[in-house]
């Protein structure tokens, strides 16, 4: 059944309200979760279910990206027959109004053998059984499946999100919205489709031919007049990774046992680049509680509810706390951090002193590696 | 297709019977070691590390986890076209089939493999051994001496000296005599297992070796001593640095005890010298609100609640509240339950260890077996 699906990854994802961490890359690629990237949780969810043939639409600015996946190895998915394919452009209106772009994402289309499509985004961090959406879209018969999450607090997550007004008792999705964080509870589209191929080949040339702004998305949405649309509710733990205090808050839900065993199960685990780290090094003196620690880092001071990515020393007499520090950063003696993201390659030098809060986070950026 | 410089064989077939358990169900370079690597992963990780691109594996006694954790040499950068990784079992043959008698023997089974690449020098290796080294300095010095053979020698205590094989040289480094297991010995240079030959070189004696009915076919008791007698060109090359063999147990455990000094030797975290490893994909280990851990490594996958101290855990290890594991090794997926105290021991892979039980008295070091279910001892209830 999964056979007859192949897999398009979007990342025509607004990125506006997290520009800090965007600066070099994607938010498909920013580090997440101590050891990954945004993208390696819809990309693992997808092999997962057994599809093989991936397409993966970026916008510009995707070398940190394309250094991540790769030839996709760690999702299996350097392969003979299928694989990955990887395209410099996302989905958006505004690259496909070229002719020749749109000719090559079409030739990939059709020479695909699969007749169906899952097209998704890639900031929407959860582990999801595709087998059972796709397994609920074909039963349903409609045209179209779209996966939401019924969530309690979209004033203050899921922001800029659509919204679907969903008939309860046919599933049956009948107007779109967007969260404009204005009320608490809000069933958020998170922007997983189903559809044959020939619907999504469709859009790809009437967004093309279009003059008018707005993302792919929005265009399918424009045509649900036309066709039917069931609505697919996902039950699991969902966060959107599309603000700097959305980023902060979904990897400090990871430090919750049960968040953290539902996103990482071992009968559908999240894939990522292999880096080859020693195990971390836990020198006598250090005291860490409450944090996720990733391979090759060296602590001599104190962690406490934290997230430290690969590569991270921590010296004697250094203090961090609520802090998310991502990978190859050193901190310094006597440093004490609180509620402060640092991006990669940082050195926090002797006795720095860097504090946020939990709304409004420090965020340190990403310093290159050369001069 | 090119000739090869160099090709590396690494000798991988014997069980290690002195490491007990840990040896009962898979070869001695395929035991788990230092967190997250196998024994094998040092000389397959120098090798890549010295830009050696192609690497026979002789395999024999239960090759099984071995060649699944080899698979096609990707960790290491060793799957290639022209080269890469070749596991070298016992084969059967026109003539018949026999077992590697010998780790000379095992070599000149394989002389087809060594002639398809037809290498001007050949590196042999133990995949037993714990250490870091660049095998191109090795090779600079038995080409500037215009050796046949070099062996990479250390400096031990003259007290421990009868232990080992011993290479006795004059003045210029050139082997005059070679003693294994001195009684008195006159040298403290022991032998590290680590050969480079001059192909041609080898395969003469190789050949020879094969063809004499009263040899043991061992290159440490046949080779080396048939060259010498032959006034081949054999020369010492001195090796500083850390060095282990890590035979038994009591030595296992004390080489995994070295990685948790800060300024260890080995220092698994020089970042020009990586060792390299299969990995499966696994979260971040978690450390709890009440853990301690002090002087200890720990890998991916753990959950930590309870309280590590000087002890090493391999990946998607779980350890409870109120658990305590100290001075201990504990291998993949073992999971220790509340109020169990692990003191001094090695728990092999899943190892299920129920609350309220204690192992290990801190003297003797205490090894469990593999998928061992440890029942409640109720104790404290």
């Amino acid at each position: 059944m999964i056979k007859d699906y192949m897999a398009i990854i979007n990342l025509d994802e607004n990125e506006s309200d997290i520009r800090s961490l965007t600066a070099n890359r994607p938010i498909a690629s920013i580090p997440v979760g101590s050891r990954y990237r945004v993208i390696d949780f819809m990309l693992s969810n997808i092999v997962n279910c057994g599809i093989t043939n991936v397409g993966i639409f970026t916008k510009s600015n995707s070398r940190s990206l394309i250094d991540h996946i790769g030839t996709g190895k760690p999702w299996d998915l350097n392969r003979k027959i299928d694989g990955l394919f990887m395209f410099n452009h996302a989905l958006s209106e505004f690259v496909n109004t070229d002719s020749k772009l749109l000719k090559n994402n079409m030739e990939y289309m059709f020479r695909s053998k699969s007749q169906n499509v899952i097209l998704t985004s890639s900031y929407m961090v959860c582990n999801m059984d595709l087998r059972a959406v796709v397994k609920a879209h074909e039963a349903s018969g409609c045209d179209m499946t779209v996966v939401y999450t019924k969530c309690k607090d979209a004033s203050e997550n899921f922001i800029n999100c659509y919204t679907l007004d969903v008939d309860e008792k046919t599933s049956r999705v009948k107007a779109v919205g967007k969260n404009i964080g204005y009320e608490d509870e809000a069933n958020i589209c998170m922007e997983v489709f189903l559809m044959k191929k020939e619907k999504l080949v469709n859009f790809m040339y009437k967004s093309a031919n279009r003059t008018t702004g707005g993302s792919f998305y929005s265009m399918i949405f424009d045509e649900i007049e036309n066709m039917t649309m069931n609505a697919y509710e996902f039950k699991g733990y969902v966060s959107c990774i599309n603000t700097v205090s959305s980023y902060y808050k979904t990897n400090k839900e990871m430090l919750d046992l049960e968040v953290s065993n539902e996103l990482f199960r071992s009968d559908r685990p999240v894939f990522t680049k292999i880096k080859d780290e020693p195990p971390t090094l836990y020198v006598e003196g250090c005291h860490v509680s409450n944090s996720l620690i990733a391979d090759g880092c060296k602590i001599m001071g104190t962690v406490k509810d934290s997230l430290l990515g690969r590569y991270v020393d921590v010296e004697e007499g250094a203090v961090v706390e609520d802090c998310i520090i991502l990978q190859n950063i050193r901190i310094h003696k006597g440093a004490k951090l609180s509620h402060v993201i640092i991006d990669k390659n940082v050195d926090i030098e002797q006795n720095t002193e860097l504090k946020g809060n939990s709304v409004f986070p420090l965020v340190i950026e990403k310093r290159n590696m050369f001069k | 297709m090119a000739r090869k410089n160099m090709v590396a064989m690494i000798l991988a077939g014997g069980q290690g019977s002195r490491l007990g358990l840990m040896t009962k169900k898979m070869a001695k370079p395929a035991v788990s070691f230092g967190g997250k690597y196998r024994i094998i992963d040092f000389a397959l990780s120098n090798c890549s590390n010295s830009g050696i691109d192609t690497v026979g594996i002789l395999t024999q006694y239960r090759p099984q986890e071995l060649n699944s954790h080899i698979g096609i040499g990707t960790p290491w950068d060793l799957d290639r076209v022209h080269g890469g990784v070749a596991l070298l079992p016992p084969y059967m043959s026109e003539a018949g089939g026999d077992w590697y008698k010998g780790t000379a023997n095992a070599v000149y089974q394989n002389l087809n493999f060594l002639d398809h690449y037809n290498p001007s020098y050949v590196l042999m290796l133990s995949g037993d051994h714990i250490y870091k080294m660049d095998y191109r300095k090795m090779l600079e010095a038995h080409i500037k001496a215009q050796a046949d053979a070099t062996i990479a020698v250390i400096d031990v205590p003259l007290n421990e000296a009868s232990r080992f094989g011993i290479m006795n040289t004059d003045e210029t480094g050139r082997i005059v005599e070679f003693e294994e297991k001195p009684k008195q010995p006159k040298s403290t240079l022991a032998s590290m297992g680590i050969y480079i030959f001059t192909y041609d070189k080898l395969r003469d004696y190789l050949i020879r070796d094969a063809e004499d009915p009263n040899s043991s076919y061992d290159f440490g008791k046949n080779i080396i001593p048939t060259m010498l007698n032959h006034n081949e060109k054999l020369i010492a090359y001195r090796f500083e640095g850390y060095w282990k063999d890590v035979g038994t147990v009591q030595s296992f455990w004390e080489a995994n005890m070295d990685l948790l000094h800060p300024d260890n030797e080995v220092n698994l975290f020089q970042s020009n010298w990586k060792m390299y490893t299969q990995t499966a994909s696994r979260p971040s280990q978690y450390i709890g609100k009440n853990a301690v851990i002090k002087d200890s490594m720990i890998s991916e996958g753990c959950v930590v609640l309870g309280e590590v101290n000087h002890s090493i855990i391999f990946p998607g290890v779980t350890i409870s509240e109120n658990a305590r594991v100290v001075d201990s090794i504990v291998f993949p997926n073992c999971v220790i339950r509340e109020n169990v105290i692990v003191n001094k021991s090695i728990l092999l892979d899943n190892v299920r260890v129920e609350p309220n039980n204690v192992i290990g008295n801190g003297e003797d070091v205490v090894v469990i077996e593999d998928h061992k279910v440890l029942e409640s001892s109720g104790l404290t209830e």
